[in-house]
C-alpha cells in the first residue's frame, strides 16, 4: 500500500503600506518597542472605528490578477468573533464569503514537469498583537504587545492540489517571489510577514485508484503559523509519516489542529474539530461594502508589471540565455533589473551571457556595485588568461580583413570603428581572455 | 432671567453683544446643577475644569479626552479616555464646552435610564417617572435649565423617546449624517449623535455644527450640509394610521392629530397613508441590535479597563447572550438574515411612501412618562416604548420629536419622520410649528 499526501495551504502574508489597516499607525512593527505605535483604533478603545485602507484593498487585487484571480464587482468585511488577550476588540476584521479576489492560479515546475495549484481565494484582514510570555521579578506573565494589531494581513487559500513536499516548497518561494516582486510585502518569514498554515491528509492508493479524480480523505490536519521555509517541510514530512504510522495501526487520523515544534521537529495536537470555533461571523456594520469598476480594475492590471515567468522567458529569447541562468536572475527584481542596467551601460563588448555569469557567480553586491564598475570589472579581470600570442595575432588579422570598412572608417578618424573592431575580437576570442586596453593597443598597432 | 434658562441661540446672542460673560453663563449652569442635581441625578460627571464656552451637556457614551467616560456602565467606571469623539471635538472647536457627561442606560441598553449603573434620573416634570431613555440624562438635564443643551444619541429612540417624556426638541439625524468616531458603540448600524435642546432653532444650530463626513467614520456621507429653510406651503405630510395605535395611552394620539391640523393651517396638506407595521420593526431591531451588542461589548473581555465581565448589568448580559446566540452558526440565517431581509422590506416601505409625501407625523411614544421601575423585570420594555421610532431607526431616516401638548402635567411629544439627508425639511416644518405653540416654553416647577 503506498500514500498519497492531498495538501493545501493557507498563506498569511503583512502588506507593507504606509499606514495599518483601518488606522493611520506604521505597519512596521519588527523589533520595535513594545506598544509604541499604537492608537485608539488598533487598540481597539471604546467609540473607536475602523477606516479601511484602500492601498491595502488595491494590492490585495494586485496580487489576485498576479496569480490570475477572479476579481468580483463587489467585496465586504466581515467580523469574526472570539476572545483572546491579543485581539482589543474582541473580534478580527477579516472576509467570509465576499473575498476581494475568487478563484485563480499559480502555475510551479517541479522535476522538470509544469504544475497548476488551484487559489481558492485571497482575501483582507487585520494582524493581531502579539503575546509575549516572560518573567518579572520571578513571576509568570504574559505581556501583550499592539504594535503589530491592525497591520494589514493578507490571506491566500489554495485548493489541495498539493502531492508532494517539494510542490509546496516550489509553490511557496514562487509566491514569495511575486510578492516582493510586486511590491506590496518583504514576505520575510523569519519577521513574520510571511506566515504558511498547511493542511495535510493522505490517501492510501491501490493499484485500480483513480489518482486524477481522487476522493479527499474525510479529514485533515492543520498546522498553525510556520514561520520558515524549512520547517514548512519539516512538519509536512513530519506530518505524512505520523499520519501514515496511524493508517497502519489500523487507527483513522481525526480533524485536527497542531502546532510544530520546532526544537523536536515535532507537531502536536492544540484542538479537536469538536472544539472548533464558532466565530459567529456578520458582516462589519462599521464599514460599507465595497465596490468596483471594471476600469478600475483595468488600471490595477497595468501595474503588475513584468512577472518572473514572463521575465525568464523573455531574457532566454532575448539575450540567448539558458533557462538556469535566466532563472537565478530573475529571482528577484532587483538583480533582474540590475542586470538589465549593466546591459544598458555597454557596447556590446561583454556579452550578455557573461555578465549573467558574472552576477551569478561571483554573487556581486548588486546594491554598493554600480553597473559601470560592475562592467569595468568584468573587462579589467579578463586579464587572466590571455589567448595565447599567436592565436591572438591570427584572430585580428581575420577580423581586421573580414572588417576593411570598418578599418578605413577608423583611420578616417572615426573612433568607433575601433571599438567595433575590438568587440568583434572579442567576441571571437570569448570575455576572459585579454585585458581590453593590452587589446587595444595590440589592434591599433596591427591596423597602422 | 437666569442665564441657564438661555436657549443656544440666545447664549450666542448675548456672549456676542457682550450682555453676559463665559464666566457667568457657565457660573448660572452649574449654581443650578448644584440646586437641582441631588433630585434629578442628571449627570454622572460634571466637568470641574470648565472655564470657557457654552454649556454642553453630553451623554456618557461620548468619548472625552481627559473626563471620565463611562457608558453608565461598572465595565468603564472610573475609564478617562485619552481622545475625544469627533462630535466632542467639533462642539469644542466652535465653541462650546463640556459642562458634564449625562447619564443613561449602561451601554445605552434601555429607554428608561433607569438601567444605569449610576443609578436612575428622574424626569423633572414629577421626580416618581422616569425621563425616558437612553439619552435620558440629557433630556432631564436640558428641560430643568442645568445646561443650555445637550447631546444625545440614538440607536432606536434613545434621543426621540426621552426628549418626547421630558418635553424637550431632540432630532435623530439620519444615520450617517453626523460621526460616530468616538460614541461608544451600541448597534453599529443605527447610532446616531443628535442634539437634545430647548428650541428648534438650538437642534439646527448644533446639527449644523455635527454634521458632515469623518474620514474616521467609513459610515458617514459626503452630502452637503445645507441650512435651507424650506416653505410648509407645498409639502404632503402623511398620517400613518398603523402609528396611532389603539393601545396609546389615552389622549396621546389626539394631540399629535391637533399638532397635524396646526400644520394643516400652516399650509401643508395631510394625507392618510399606510405603512408597514411597526411591530415588525421591534423583531428586526431587536435580533440586529443584539447581534451587534453581543460583538461590540466583546472588547470589555476583563483584561483591560479593570472591571470584570461579571460587572455588566442584568440587560447587557441579556442583549449579550441573545445577540451570540443568533448568530450561532445554525441560528445565523433564521435570524440576522432574515432580519436584513425584513429591514430592506422597510426601507423600501419608506421609499415608497415618500413618494406621496414629504414628511410622516406620528406620536413619538405611545404614552406619557411612565412611573419609576416601569422597566423592572420588563424585558422588552425598551422595544415596546420605542415601537414608533424603530421602523424610521432601522430603514436610517432623520427624525425629530417636538413637544405637542400635556396630559396631566406630563408632556407628549410629536414625531417627524423624512427621508435620507431630509433634515432641512424636517427642521423647517418644526420650526414653523413650534412658532404656533407654547408646549416648548413650559418648565417644571423644581
Amino acid at each position: 500500500m503506498t500514500y498519497q499526501p492531498i495538501i493545501g495551504l493557507e498563506v498569511h502574508v503583512e502588506l507593507s503600506t504606509e499606514s495599518g489597516m483601518f488606522c493611520g499607525c506604521s505597519g512596521k512593527h519588527f523589533q520595535a518597542k513594545p506598544n509604541t505605535n499604537t492608537c485608539p483604533v488598533c487598540l481597539g478603545l471604546p467609540g473607536a472605528l475602523p477606516v479601511p485602507n484602500k492601498k491595502a484593498i488595491e494590492w490585495t487585487i494586485l496580487l489576485g490578477l498576479a496569480l490570475e484571480c477572479e476579481i468580483p464587482g463587489e467585496s465586504r468585511f466581515d467580523r469574526k468573533n472570539y476572545i483572546y488577550p491579543d485581539l482589543p476588540k474582541g473580534y478580527q476584521i477579516t472576509q467570509l464569503d465576499q473575498p476581494l479576489c475568487g478563484p485563480g492560479k499559480l502555475d510551479i515546475e517541479v522535476s522538470g514537469e509544469n504544475k497548476s495549484i488551484r487559489i481558492r481565494r485571497i482575501h483582507l484582514e487585520e494582524d493581531t498583537g502579539k503575546i509575549q510570555h516572560t518573567e518579572i521579578d520571578g513571576e509568570r506573565v504574559a505581556l501583550v504587545d499592539f504594535n503589530r494589531s491592525g497591520v494589514p494581513l493578507v490571506e491566500i487559500v489554495t485548493e489541495p492540489d498539493f502531492r508532494s513536499v517539494e510542490e509546496v516548497d516550489v509553490f511557496v518561494k514562487k509566491l514569495q517571489q511575486i510578492v516582493r516582486y510586486l511590491g506590496i510585502s518583504g514576505a520575510d518569514m523569519e519577521k513574520g510577514s510571511m506566515r504558511i498554515e498547511p493542511s495535510i491528509s493522505i490517501l492510501p492508493i491501490s493499484n485500480t485508484t483513480n489518482t486524477t479524480n481522487i476522493k479527499y480523505p474525510n479529514y485533515r490536519v492543520e498546522i498553525k503559523n510556520i514561520n520558515s521555509f524549512k520547517f514548512v517541510r519539516n512538519a509536512i514530512a513530519y506530518e505524512i509519516e505520523r499520519q501514515r504510522e496511524m493508517i497502519e495501526r489500523g487507527e483513522t487520523p481525526t480533524q485536527q489542529t497542531r502546532g510544530f515544534m520546532e526544537s523536536k521537529g515535532v507537531t502536536v495536537a492544540q484542538r479537536e474539530k469538536e472544539e472548533a470555533h464558532d466565530y459567529r461571523y456578520f458582516p462589519e456594520p462599521d464599514i460599507p461594502p465595497m465596490r468596483f469598476a471594471q476600469a478600475q480594475i483595468a488600471k490595477l492590471k497595468t501595474q503588475i508589471g513584468e512577472l518572473p515567468d514572463e521575465k525568464k522567458a523573455r531574457f532566454m529569447k532575448e539575450y540567448g540565455l539558458s533557462a538556469y541562468d535566466a532563472g537565478l536572475l530573475v529571482e528577484t527584481k532587483q538583480r533582474a533589473e540590475y542586470f538589465e542596467k549593466v546591459l544598458s551601460r555597454q557596447s556590446s563588448v561583454v556579452s550578455p551571457k557573461a555578465i549573467a555569469n558574472w552576477i551569478i557567480n561571483k554573487k556581486v553586491d548588486i546594491a554598493s556595485t554600480p553597473p559601470e564598475q560592475l562592467l569595468d570589472q568584468i573587462v579589467q579581470s579578463t586579464t587572466t588568461t590571455p589567448v595565447s600570442g599567436d592565436e591572438l595575432e591570427n584572430i585580428i588579422k581575420q577580423v581586421l580583413s573580414e572588417n576593411s570598412k570598418a578599418v578605413e572608417d577608423y583611420k578616417s578618424g572615426k573612433e568607433q570603428a575601433l571599438m567595433f573592431i575590438i568587440g568583434t575580437v572579442i567576441k571571437r576570442i570569448g570575455v576572459g581572455s585579454g585585458d581590453k586596453n593590452t587589446l587595444i593597443a595590440i589592434v591599433k598597432k596591427h591596423i597602422q | 432671567m437666569e442665564l441657564n434658562t438661555l436657549t443656544l441661540t440666545q447664549a450666542i446672542e448675548g456672549l456676542k453683544t457682550r450682555t453676559f460673560s463665559h464666566a457667568e453663563l457657565i457660573a448660572a449652569c452649574t449654581d443650578r446643577i448644584k440646586s437641582v442635581e441631588p433630585n434629578i441625578k442628571a449627570f454622572i460627571t460634571v466637568n470641574q475644569k470648565v472655564t470657557n464656552g457654552i454649556p454642553i451637556a453630553v451623554k456618557d457614551n461620548f468619548n472625552t479626552n481627559d473626563i471620565e467616560t463611562t457608558a453608565a456602565s461598572d465595565i468603564l467606571r472610573g475609564y478617562v479616555p485619552p481622545y475625544d469623539a469627533t462630535v466632542v471635538r467639533k462642539l469644542k472647536e466652535h465653541g462650546m464646552m463640556i459642562l458634564g457627561k449625562t447619564n443613561m442606560d449602561a451601554f445605552a441598553h434601555g429607554s428608561s435610564t433607569e438601567a444605569s449603573d449610576f443609578g436612575a434620573t428622574s424626569n423633572p416634570w414629577d421626580l416618581e417617572r422616569l425621563p425616558g431613555g437612553s439619552s435620558g440624562g440629557s433630556a432631564a438635564a436640558v428641560i430643568a435649565d442645568e445646561c443650555i443643551a445637550a447631546i444625545g444619541s440614538e440607536t432606536a429612540g434613545s434621543i426621540r423617546q426621552p426628549a418626547s417624556w421630558c418635553g424637550v426638541v431632540g432630532l435623530k439625524p439620519t444615520y450617517g449624517r453626523v460621526s460616530r468616531y468616538g460614541l461608544i458603540a451600541m448597534a453599529s448600524s443605527t447610532d446616531s449623535p443628535g442634539p437634545i435642546t430647548k428650541t428648534v432653532a438650538d437642534a439646527r444650530i448644533l446639527y449644523e455644527m455635527l454634521a458632515g463626513f469623518d474620514p474616521y467614520d467609513a459610515t458617514t456621507g459626503h452630502q452637503p450640509v445645507t441650512s435651507e429653510i424650506i416653505n410648509i406651503k407645498h409639502l404632503t405630510i402623511g398620517v400613518p394610521k398603523q402609528y396611532f395605535r389603539s393601545e396609546a395611552q389615552n389622549g396621546v394620539n389626539q394631540r399629535v392629530l391637533d399638532a397635524a391640523k396646526v400644520l394643516e393651517k400652516l399650509g401643508a396638506r395631510l394625507v392618510d397613508l399606510s405603512l408597514l407595521d411597526p411591530e415588525y420593526a421591534v423583531s428586526v431591531y431587536t435580533i440586529l441590535q443584539r447581534a451587534e451588542v453581543s460583538s461590540n461589548l466583546a472588547r470589555f473581555d476583563g483584561i483591560r479597563f479593570g472591571h470584570r465581565r461579571d460587572q455588566f448589568n442584568e440587560e447587557n448580559k441579556r442583549r449579550i447572550m441573545l445577540g451570540n446566540y443568533t448568530l450561532s452558526a445554525g441560528y445565523y440565517d433564521a435570524y440576522y438574515a432574515k432580519a436584513q431581509k425584513v429591514r430592506t422590506l422597510f426601507i423600501n416601505d419608506f421609499h415608497k411612501a415618500f413618494d406621496a409625501v414629504d414628511l410622516i407625523i406620528g406620536p413619538t411614544s405611545p404614552s406619557t412618562a411612565l412611573k419609576k421601575g416601569a422597566s423592572k423585570d420588563h424585558v422588552m420594555f425598551g422595544e415596546l416604548q420605542d415601537i414608533l421610532v424603530e421602523p424610521s431607526t432601522i430603514a436610517g431616516l432623520p427624525g425629530i420629536n417636538l413637544p405637542c401638548g400635556f396630559i396631566e402635567r406630563l408632556p407628549v411629544g410629536m414625531q417627524l419622520i423624512g427621508p435620507q439627508w431630509s433634515e432641512d425639511k424636517i427642521l423647517s416644518v418644526a420650526q414653523m410649528y413650534e412658532e404656533q405653540t407654547l408646549w416648548h416654553t413650559q418648565r417644571p416647577k423644581l
